[in-house]
């Protein structure tokens, strides 16, 4: 991803650059996923991936591989299973003691030696705390482009990987490749992708690689796991009904009014960027493009502009009404249904009329 | 507490403070400059109008590196009721010259730039600090202090560049804090628009530029005034009433703003543009009579902090620059002489400033606040509309007579201002303007 | 002990647009800042002085104007600012990024003392990959750790480093040994200010400043656009939704009466949604 200041459009008259891959690189094939398995439990963002992965191994007409990394025993195995019913057709495993916990050193030796020896053209990792971790280690030790946190994946005609993403601060989406080295890298945020269907019964060859590095060898050692213990933690990325507010709201006090919602409806709350660099919310509630992506059935926006870096992260839901008072703000272009009006009198009128039609008796339950 | 002492400390980095600074860095004294924003001119909002004639005497080939958006060769006046104006434009060919005489610039822009010559001139500059108080020894001031731990530092002189609203002044008891009646709010926004659409409809080419002036019922009765410049890719707009005003009608100046952009004759020339930048900021108004104490043992007072503002000709960063300048001037010929920062040694800037365009303008318009105070309803209600009707019937060929028209004209004027409402007018506007 | 921190200067606001008729990106009159996440990274640094002594020197790879940031950074009391500019950075990747960033912190080591600690902020607001801090630490084979929320410890002698991690559903507890790199994650402190003493020593400051050739940089090809292995090829708008959002007509409704006209027309569409919130209710 290009970290330089701005140029106009496209950046620095690349846009024509045409791929002229080394002879090294011809060989390279295959659409490779990594599955993120931590604690015996594999990240849902792997999943995503490796439904996106299955259309571009088929549009390419490549296999799609997983590499499942851990420690061995029954979630390795489980998870290479998984990965077969999500589509996979081949899964590479290391499974070794050094891989028993995340820890850069291993990781990264691990994959960039699974690479050289097997080399596929497309490596795609979740974009979370461990795969952006993970990420830029391996892309810079084979010298080669990686382009985080991607919106969208597709394949050009000349079988190169084009990967968009926002820039800009968000402000606008740029298309970007790793025309001429291998293998084109990118992360991807969970809940951008949709989660594939899983077919029970699909099976495929499982390649066992031995990864020989060794305890001594690794300087880097965890002393402890000290799991979160918040009861308030959000699941806004897999939650079915999202209640946001933005500057809109005017005040961290009427904010109140987006959980008085969200409570009448069950649903989680959120907010925009700003709220969180205010303090209003903590920073895991904060929805877009920096913060959560979120797939939600319904998503009500309150106060919200709707710049880009918002609207990249709430695209995916299937029905979103924005409630805001200027009647050109961008939300407007891509929510489903809206209403010109402020926020702060909607609020509390939309969670009464919600309570009554779910449960028309007469009790009335106490906003938390 | 910093060991060291300087020659001045300038307390502001706008452009009276910026003049200041420079001038008296190229002279060779150590200077200190305090700025409270993240960056010179950050709390600086203006227009904005840059008159090079005052900036040469300072910086004489500005021009090589200064960010001049366009020079200005037409100047517009607008008398404006709701759905008209009546104006006076001047456009001419001449304002082509090698040396141009006004630029519009970019406030923020342009006093980041300044302050950069300010450093390299070998001023000492400090950003995000605020000077929170004078420092006294026996009715002398002697320094400042500033919000930072350890936060004294002296100086044989202190020059406040702090801006209308800066509280240094006030606080210590030199001057009292601006009055409502003495203040304008005004508030402006940038508008994007391509350079060919700028060109296109402001009838002009290359780095030529148009600067409007407005008056009229856009301010709904109350004394203001707005206006239109052209930026290289943008206009700057904008409107504003004395504080007074507003507190009376309880109107809000972007309630004003958006009425003048949906105005006929505003509308089309913003049409497509995006807002970029929204922005207030309070404008001295109080004229001559406003100007307080400038000068006191160990200090002076510089900029719009001083009510440096010519309200009539919308002059202010000049006379802030010019005023920046001679106090640098007057603060060098002292210490050339080796001599103290009394209060009698620091009257020198008082007789530059005098003999100077500024008090004499200033001078000249003294009465102007007043007059346009309580003529308010007529000037920015009764007479936009009377001359706006008066221009109708005058320009409509409908039939009638002429000289029948021009009756009619006056017996309108006469009609709803009275004759000696019209003479007590003219004569009011008379002795304000000479 | 000597550590250096990596920031840049980034565009404040969020809000750069495509100009609506010539689709060119319009950056005028947007101020530069300190990347907001890299404040963390200097206190963090700063702190570390503070207990065990040293040096912070603060490095920046960007055009001349970078300088402003750096003057910053120094007000906030680092020993020393290294500026980076050169004409052949322009363009450049993560990767090429990393490339000039790692050789001019192996000068700076050379030049003011071995580097035990590099630390970077997160991620930038105008970039977002976070991929220079792994970067930098690949090449110049530093120990990573990314995500910190505290440095538990430093032991400078022994030359270990404990310190806490972010990572999903919980914090890692790690130790590695120095010279580490330490990616440091936000709301772990709040910047501090200088003292008036620092403030007039940042602004008489000589800021180092460097060519791609001063910093030693060997390969030139391996910078700017010919080290940049992604290639952006097309920056645009998001196409407009065909259909904008369907307006719930609120003309003399009052909020009650508008509620009910919006929660008809989202269960219109979304026919599944009231039995599965009558569901909820009832469970």
């Amino acid at each position: 991803m290009t970290s330089k200041p701005a140029s106009p459009a496209p950046a620095g008259g690349r846009a024509g650059m045409k791929k002229e891959l080394p002879e090294h690189f011809k060989g390279y094939k295959h659409v490779w996923v990594f599955v993120e398995l931590e604690r015996g439990v594999v990240h849902p963002v792997s999943w995503e991936l490796m439904g996106e992965g299955r259309k571009l191994a088929d549009k390419l007409g490549v296999q799609l591989a997983a590499v499942v990394l851990g420690a061995p025993g029954a979630a390795v195995k489980a998870a290479v299973s998984d990965a077969f019913a999500y589509g996979a057709d081949v899964a590479y495993v290391a499974a070794s003691p050094v891989l028993s916990d995340y820890r850069n050193e291993s990781y990264s030796r691990c994959m960039t030696e699974l690479v050289n020896t097997y080399k596929p053209e497309i490596l795609l990792l979740g974009a979370t705390t461990l795969g952006r971790d993970l990420a830029g280690s391996v892309a810079t030790t084979l010298l080669t482009g990686l382009t985080a946190d991607c919106t969208e994946l597709a394949v050009d005609a000349d079988g190169s990987l084009a990967a968009t993403r926002p820039t800009f601060g968000g402000s606008l989406l740029c298309t970007i490749y790793t025309l001429n080295y291998r293998p084109q890298m990118a992360t991807v945020r969970p809940r951008v992708f949709s989660l594939p269907e899983r077919g029970e019964g699909r099976e495929g060859p499982v390649i066992e690689y031995d990864f020989r590095l060794q305890e001594e060898d690794i300087v880097t050692k965890i002393l402890q796991f000290i799991p979160d213990r918040d009861s308030n933690k959000s699941n806004l990325a897999y939650a079915d009904i999202v209640v946001a507010g933005g500057l809109g709201l005017g005040s961290a006090e009427n904010y109140q009014l987006v959980k008085d919602l969200a409570n009448a409806l069950g649903a989680e709350w959120g907010g925009s960027r700003p709220l969180v660099q205010r303090g209003w919310i903590p920073a895991d509630r904060q929805i877009g493009q920096t913060g959560k992506t979120i797939r939600p059935k319904l998503y009500i926006a309150a106060g919200i502009s709707g710049a880009i870096q918002h609207r990249v992260g709430v695209e995916g839901a299937d029905l979103i009404l924005a409630i805001n008072t200027d009647k050109n703000a961008p939300i407007f272009d891509f929510a489903h249904v809206g209403i010109v009006t402020d926020a702060v009198r909607f609020l509390p009128a939309l969670a009464k009329a919600f309570r009554q039609r779910i449960s028309p008796s007469t009790h009335i339950r106490m906003a938390v | 507490m910093p060991a060291e002492k300087f020659d001045a400390i300038v307390v502001g980095a706008g452009p009276a403070g910026n003049a200041c600074a420079y001038t008296l860095a190229s002279r060779g004294l150590k200077v200190l400059q305090i700025e409270r924003g993240e960056y010179a001119g950050s709390k600086n909002v203006q227009g904005a109008i840059m008159y090079a004639n005052m900036l040469e005497k300072i910086i004489p080939d500005f021009r090589d590196d200064a960010p001049l958006e366009r020079h200005i060769i037409e100047q517009r006046m607008w008398y404006m009721d709701d759905t008209s104006y009546t104006g006076m434009h001047y456009r001419s060919d001449d304002f082509n010259e090698e040396r141009p005489n006004r630029y519009t610039i970019i406030r923020a822009q342009f006093d980041k730039w300044f302050s950069r010559k300010v450093r390299e001139a070998g001023a000492l500059v400090i950003l995000e600090t605020t000077v929170t108080d004078l420092c006294f020894s026996g009715g002398k001031v002697i320094g400042v202090k500033t919000d930072r731990a350890g936060g004294t530092v002296l100086a044989d002189v202190v020059v406040m560049a702090e801006g209308v609203n800066g509280l240094l002044g006030s606080r210590a008891g030199l001057r009292e804090a601006p009055k409502p009646e003495t203040v304008a709010l005004a508030v402006k926004e940038m508008h994007f628009l391509p350079a060919e659409v700028i060109e296109a409809r402001f009838n002009v080419k290359g780095d030529e530029g148009v600067v409007i002036e407005a008056a009229g019922t856009i301010t709904k009765g109350m004394a203001g005034t707005a206006f239109i410049y052209t930026n290289k890719e943008s206009i700057s707009l904008g409107i504003g009433c004395l504080v007074s005003e507003f507190a009376k009608t309880g109107m809000t100046p972007y309630g004003l703003l958006e009425a003048f952009k949906r105005h006929p004759a505003v509308a089309p020339l913003i049409a497509g543009s995006e807002v970029k930048e929204y922005a207030a900021h309070l404008i001295p108004e109080g004229g001559y009579k406003a100007v307080p104490q400038l000068f006191g043992d160990g200090w002076l007072i510089v900029g719009d902090a001083g009510q440096f503002v010519n309200a009539v000709h919308r002059e202010g960063s000049n006379l802030a620059m010019t005023t920046g300048r001679l106090a640098a001037e007057t603060i060098f010929q002292i210490k050339s002489r080796r001599e103290p920062m009394t209060a009698e040694n620091l009257s020198l800037y008082q007789k530059m400033i005098e003999s100077s365009f500024i008090m004499k303008d200033l001078k000249k318009y003294k009465r102007l606040p007043n007059f346009l105070h309580s003529a308010g309803e007529h000037l920015f209600g009764t007479y936009p509309q009377l001359i706006s009707k008066a221009a109708q019937t005058y320009l409509r060929v409908d039939g009638k007579d002429k000289k029948s028209k021009e009756r009619d004209i006056v017996r309108s004027f006469v009609k709803t201002r009275g004759v000696l409402g019209l003479a007590s007018d003219a004569w009011k506007l008379a002795r304000s303007w000479r | 002990m000597h550590i250096v921190v990596c920031i840049k200067q980034v565009p404040d606001s969020a809000q750069i647009r495509v100009h609506p008729v010539t689709n060119t990106i319009m950056r005028q009159g947007v101020p530069t800042i300190i990347n907001p996440y890299d404040l963390f990274a200097i206190e963090a640094a700063l702190r570390l002085r503070d207990k065990h002594g040293g040096e912070v020197t603060v490095l920046t790879m960007g055009p001349p104007m970078a300088e402003e940031s750096l003057r910053r950074a120094l007000s906030f009391g680092v020993d020393r600012a290294v500026l980076l500019t050169d004409r052949t950075f322009a363009g450049s990747d993560t990767l090429a990024t990393s490339y000039a960033l790692s050789e001019a912190i192996r000068k700076v080591g050379e030049s003011f003392g071995p580097v035990d600690i590099v630390f970077t902020g997160k991620q930038t607001i105008d970039g977002d990959t976070a991929q220079v801090g792994p970067g930098i630490a690949k090449r110049l084979n530093l120990n990573q750790l990314t995500y910190v929320a505290a440095i538990r410890d430093l032991n400078l002698k022994a030359g270990t480093i404990t310190v806490e991690r972010r990572a999903e559903g919980g914090v890692q507890v790690l130790t590695t040994k120095t010279p580490c790199l330490i990616t440091m994650l936000e709301g772990t402190n709040e910047i501090r200010r200088g003292s008036i003493d620092v403030a007039l020593s940042a602004a008489r400051a000589q800021i180092v400043t460097w060519s791609a050739a001063a910093a030693g940089i060997g390969d030139i090809g391996k910078c700017g656009l010919k080290g940049s292995p992604t290639v952006v090829k097309r920056v645009f708008a998001p196409p407009p939704r065909s259909e904008k959002a369907f307006q719930i007509d609120l003309t003399g409704l009052s909020p009650d009466a508008a509620a009910v006209s919006a929660i008809a027309e989202i269960f219109k569409r979304l026919p599944s949604l009231e039995k599965e919130l009558a569901n909820l209710e009832q469970s």
